[in-house]
Formats: structure tokens, C-alpha cells, sequence
């Protein structure tokens, strides 16, 4: 069953067509991952299905309901959380205040709201961290604070723009743990990544974009064999 | 003790006047307590909302006019001003929200100035239901002492701030803080951020709109130049909550005690008197340069400096 359709999208800036013509859907309970070549248009795209674009034409739709018209807050309502490439941590406040804060959506009191990011940040592993304050706190934890954050808004679609980018080793299989274990939660993921292995292993279904269009879909298998995706990132496998 | 703080400071101050201190003094008092809770109500939109306004005489001064045109206008007491100044205020936030939330950061902040001059112009323009530039005297004071004033407006300081420290400790503050850290962050984490500043627009400006309906009944005569002024009401206002700590809970009592006495021992000084706004810009200087969070902010900055420690690297 399709959670999110994505219908015939495009994206203008100016004269610039950053999203041609895109579509796919995310299936409830999968993890679907979207890659492509930097410039791609993958990070339009995931704020277009979150609300902070709305697209030049075409749609997205959340259980059957058009969702490109409605403003981010309304859309993290329905359900659909993100995270940013660029970490946006509310800086001068501790951790467990920054989850804390968006614990509120679903909570119907302040102690428990408490309660709920108490539970994601140990879920995530940041619970030691709790008082710190999160301008202090370290790449690899501020993408996982990303997570946390958007986890207490009790989502049922994650949408995750660049978790692993910039992690060490040991925190990239800390985060692919964390990956595995929101989606035995039930939740739905949709993620753009670079790391390629990383993207290989836990992605369901692939969707690959480049120059704004889809040029491929399908498991890591089928993706992997693609000649457009191959001949898309030739060069770039190679420097990398 | 920290828990019972407002309620220790509360009693202090309510038992001060009984002290048996000058009608000058009483005054000085006055104008602290009302500058505090003007500067708490500015804390709550800009300090914890993060949204700088460079015009809140709009709002203290549409305040104040609400009590002068009910009894230029109606014969009312002005009194009454008080409580429909909370109304009118809010409508007027309400409406200029509308227009200046829009923008962010720098522009919101230019808007507002924009706007209190806009408010000025206006109420110097619309004479017959404001008197113009000629301004609205009351005729007849409620009080010739000052003490009904004192407690009046250190009944509504005291309720701005607890009032503010409930909101900024629920769920409202925490959105607060939170659209102030980064906007789009809070935006895709479930807040309407339009919503939320609007809130913290309206209930910043009626807090001030009420102290501005407090100083027509106080001052007994108010015109446009004064109640409007940019320097004398916004700019004031902000070195207030700069000067004591921008988003503490004391910091507005903290600055409001340093400008106003500040003010009138400059104004007492023969020949320097008339620069006293100089010296403010200089200080403000630095207030910034050498404690950033303000006095209250930081505190243990200055406890450190008194206690001739050196100072540990700073975390952050």
C-alpha cells in the first residue's frame, strides 16, 4: 500500500527546473532511499514532500489526502517528520529540551512531554547528553539529535536527509542500528544518503534522480545494474 | 530560596514605601517598577521569541492612549483604560502582526521601528479624537500621594511576571525558544510558527499597552512626542532587557533599576544633564562588548571578575 504518492512533481526556481516530472510513492513499512549525483534536485524534492516548497506542478499526496498545499507544521501534524541535511539543533537549548520541545505536538502535558523525549533520547542513545547544551555538542550527535527530534513528533513517515554524511565509522553503525530499529517500530522511512553502501544495505527500493528526473527505481540489486545509474555516477565512483 | 526569590522580592517591595520614603523617591520607584514590566514584556517577544522590536511605544502608547481618549472622548476615569487597553492593545497587535511578522530578523525589527513612528505621525495628525500635538492632560489626579500608584503598578508588574514565567516554563515557551533558535526548525517540528509569534506579539503588547494606560493615570498628561517616542519608550525599553539580561526572569527589574537611577543621577549633574542619552549609548557598548547576556546572564561572569578568580575557559 502506498503511504506517499508523489505525482508528476516539478520544481521551478526562476527559469532553473530543479525537479522534472517526478514521481514514485513510499510504501507503508519500507525504507526508501534516494540517491543521485550532488545537484540532483534529492534535498527539493524531500522539502517538497514536507511542505517547505510546494511544487511548480503536480502533487503529493499522504494516505490518499493532497498534502503540497499545506504549510510544513501542518504536514509534521499528519505525521511526516524530517530531519536536515544541514544540522539545525536549537542551538542554546539542552538536548532534552530540543526534544522536549517537539515532544509537545503529541503530549498532553508538559510531564509528559518530558516523558516522551526522556524515552527518545534513550532510544537514540543521547540520554547521557540530556543537559548538555546543544550548540556543544558534536557532529555525530547533533545528526542523531536531528533524529531524536523528529522521532518525538511520533511520525509515521522519517524523512532523513543526510544522517550518515560526515560520521565515523562506529557512529555510522550506531546510526544504521537506530535506522533498523525505527523501522521495526512501524515507521516509515524515506532517506537520502551518499554513502552508497550504507544506502545499498537498508534501503527496500531505490529511487535515483539525476539532473532533476527519475532515472531509475527498484531494489539495490536492479539499481545496482542500471546502465543509466552506472553511467550517471561514472566518474564519481571512481574520485570517491 | 531560589524558589521563593520573586515572592521575598515581592514583599520587600511591598513594604518599601511604608518606610516612610520622599515623594521623589516614591516617584523613582514608580517609574523602576513601571519600566520593569514594560521590559518583561519585551523579554517575552524578544528575548525568548527572538523577535526584536524596535517599536514598542506603539504599543505603550496606543495603551496610553486608550486611557486619555476615554476621558478626553467619553468622561470616563481613566482608570478603566487599564483593562481596555488590554483589548485594544491586542487588537492593534493583532493587526500589526499581521503586517510585520511577516518578516524576520532585521526587517521585522526595522518594520517595528517603522511602525512606532508611523503611530506617532498619526496621533499627532488625528487631533480631534487624540488633541494632537497638544496632547491630553487630565485634570483632575486620583491621588495626590503617591502610594496607590506605587502598589497599582507593582500589582501589575508582579502579575507580568509571574504571569511570563508560567508561559515561559509551559509548552508556549518552550515553542517560543524554540522559533527564536531557528525558525524552519521549528516549523518542521509540528509549530506554527505564524501562530506562535502572533501569541507572543499580542500578550507583549497588551503588557505594555497596560503599563502605557498605568502612566496616563500616573502622569496625568500625555501627547504624542512623548508617549511614541523612539528613543524614549522603544530604544529605552530594549537597553533595559540588554542592560539587566535579555530572556532571564530579572533581568528587566535588573535594568530598569540601572537606567532609571542612571538617568536621573546624569540629569542631576549640572552641564551633562542633557547628554545623558550619550552616556547610555556608551554603555550599552559596553554592556555588549563585555557581558553579551547581560547582567543577570551573566552573573557568574562578574562574580568571577569580583572573586579575582581566572576565568576558565568558557565552554561555549
Amino acid at each position: 500500500m502506498s503511504l506517499i504518492e508523489v505525482i508528476n512533481v516539478s520544481k521551478h526556481f526562476g527559469g532553473l527546473a530543479a525537479i522534472r516530472d517526478v514521481s514514485f510513492e513510499i510504501k507503508t513499512g519500507e525504507i526508501l532511499g534516494l540517491i543521485g549525483p550532488n545537484g540532483a534536485g534529492k534535498t527539493t524534492l524531500f522539502n517538497v514532500v514536507n511542505g517547505f516548497y510546494s511544487p511548480t506542478k503536480g502533487e503529493v499526496s499522504f494516505k490518499g489526502k493532497r498534502i503540497s498545499n499545506l504549510q510544513p507544521h501542518e504536514i509534521c501534524k499528519l505525521g511526516i517528520a524530517r530531519t536536515f541535511q544541514v544540522v539545525k539543533p536549537l542551538q542554546r537549548m539542552s538536548v532534552l529540551d530540543n526534544v522536549v520541545a517537539s515532544a509537545f505536538l503529541r503530549a498532553k502535558n508538559k510531564s509528559d512531554a518530558v516523558q516522551i523525549a526522556s524515552e527518545t533520547l534513550n532510544f537514540t542513545g543521547l540520554y547521557d547528553d540530556k543537559n548538555v547544551i546543544s550548540k556543544g555538542l558534536p557532529l555525530g550527535k547533533r545528526k542523531k539529535l536531528e533524529i531524536a527530534r523528529a522521532l518525538a513528533t511520533k511520525p509515521e513517515v522519517l524523512l532523513l536527509d543526510e544522517s550518515f554524511a560526515g560520521l565515523n565509522h562506529s557512529e555510522l553503525n550506531d546510526s544504521i542500528e537506530i535506522i533498523k530499529k525505527i523501522k521495526e517500530r512501524g515507521i516509515t522511512i524515506m532517506i537520502i544518503e551518499h554513502h552508497m553502501k550504507v544506502i545499498m544495505a537498508i534501503s527496500d527500493r531505490i529511487v535515483v534522480i539525476n539532473y532533476g528526473e527519475k532515472i531509475a527505481e527498484g531494489t539495490s540489486q536492479e539499481i545496482r545494474n542500471n546502465p543509466l545509474v552506472i553511467e550517471a555516477y561514472l566518474g564519481e565512483t571512481k574520485s570517491a | 530560596m531560589k524558589k521563593y526569590l520573586p515572592l521575598i522580592i515581592l514583599a520587600i517591595l511591598s513594604v518599601l514605601p511604608l518606610i516612610g520614603l520622599s515623594s521623589y523617591m516614591m516617584h523613582i520607584l514608580i517609574l523602576v517598577i513601571m519600566w520593569s514590566a514594560i521590559g518583561m514584556a519585551w523579554n517575552l517577544l524578544g528575548g525568548y521569541c527572538g523577535q526584536v522590536s524596535f517599536g514598542h511605544a506603539a504599543y505603550f502608547g496606543v495603551g496610553a492612549y486608550t486611557s486619555g481618549i476615554l476621558y478626553y472622548k467619553l468622561g470616563i476615569s481613566p482608570w478603566w483604560g487599564m483593562p481596555l487597553s488590554v483589548v485594544v492593545v491586542t487588537l492593534f497587535s493583532l493587526l500589526l502582526g499581521y503586517i510585520v511578522l511577516r518578516l524576520r530578523g532585521p526587517f521585522f525589527a526595522l518594520a517595528t521601528l517603522a511602525m512606532g513612528e508611523v503611530m506617532r505621525v498619526t496621533f499627532e495628525n488625528v487631533g480631534g479624537l487624540t488633541g494632537g500635538t497638544l496632547g491630553i492632560l487630565i485634570q483632575k489626579r486620583t491621588w495626590v500621594s503617591k502610594f496607590g500608584y506605587y502598589y497599582i503598578i507593582l500589582f501589575v508588574a508582579a502579575g507580568t511576571f509571574f504571569l511570563i514565567k508560567k508561559l515561559i516554563e509551559s509548552k508556549l515557551g518552550y515553542y517560543f525558544v524554540a522559533i527564536r533558535e531557528d525558525q524552519d526548525a521549528a516549523e518542521s517540528l509540528g509549530i506554527n510558527t505564524t501562530l506562535y509569534k502572533t501569541i507572543a506579539l499580542c500578550l507583549s503588547g497588551a503588557l505594555t499597552g497596560i503599563a502605557g494606560a498605568f502612566y496616563t493615570n500616573y502622569m496625568g498628561y500625555i501627547d504624542p512626542h512623548v508617549v511614541f517616542a523612539l528613543h524614549d519608550i522603544s530604544i529605552v525599553t530594549i537597553m533595559i532587557v540588554m542592560v539587566g539580561g535579555v530572556a532571564t526572569y530579572w533581568g528587566p527589574l535588573v535594568g530598569a533599576i540601572i537606567m532609571v537611577f542612571l538617568a536621573e543621577l546624569i540629569r542631576s549633574i549640572p552641564g551633562l544633564g542633557a547628554a545623558h542619552q550619550t552616556l547610555f549609548g556608551i554603555l550599552l557598548i559596553v554592556i555588549i562588548i563585555f557581558l553579551p547576556n547581560g547582567i543577570v546572564g551573566d552573573f557568574n561572569k562578574i562574580k568571577r571578575v569580583f572573586k579575582r578568580e581566572t576565568p576558565r575557559n568558557e565552554l561555549n
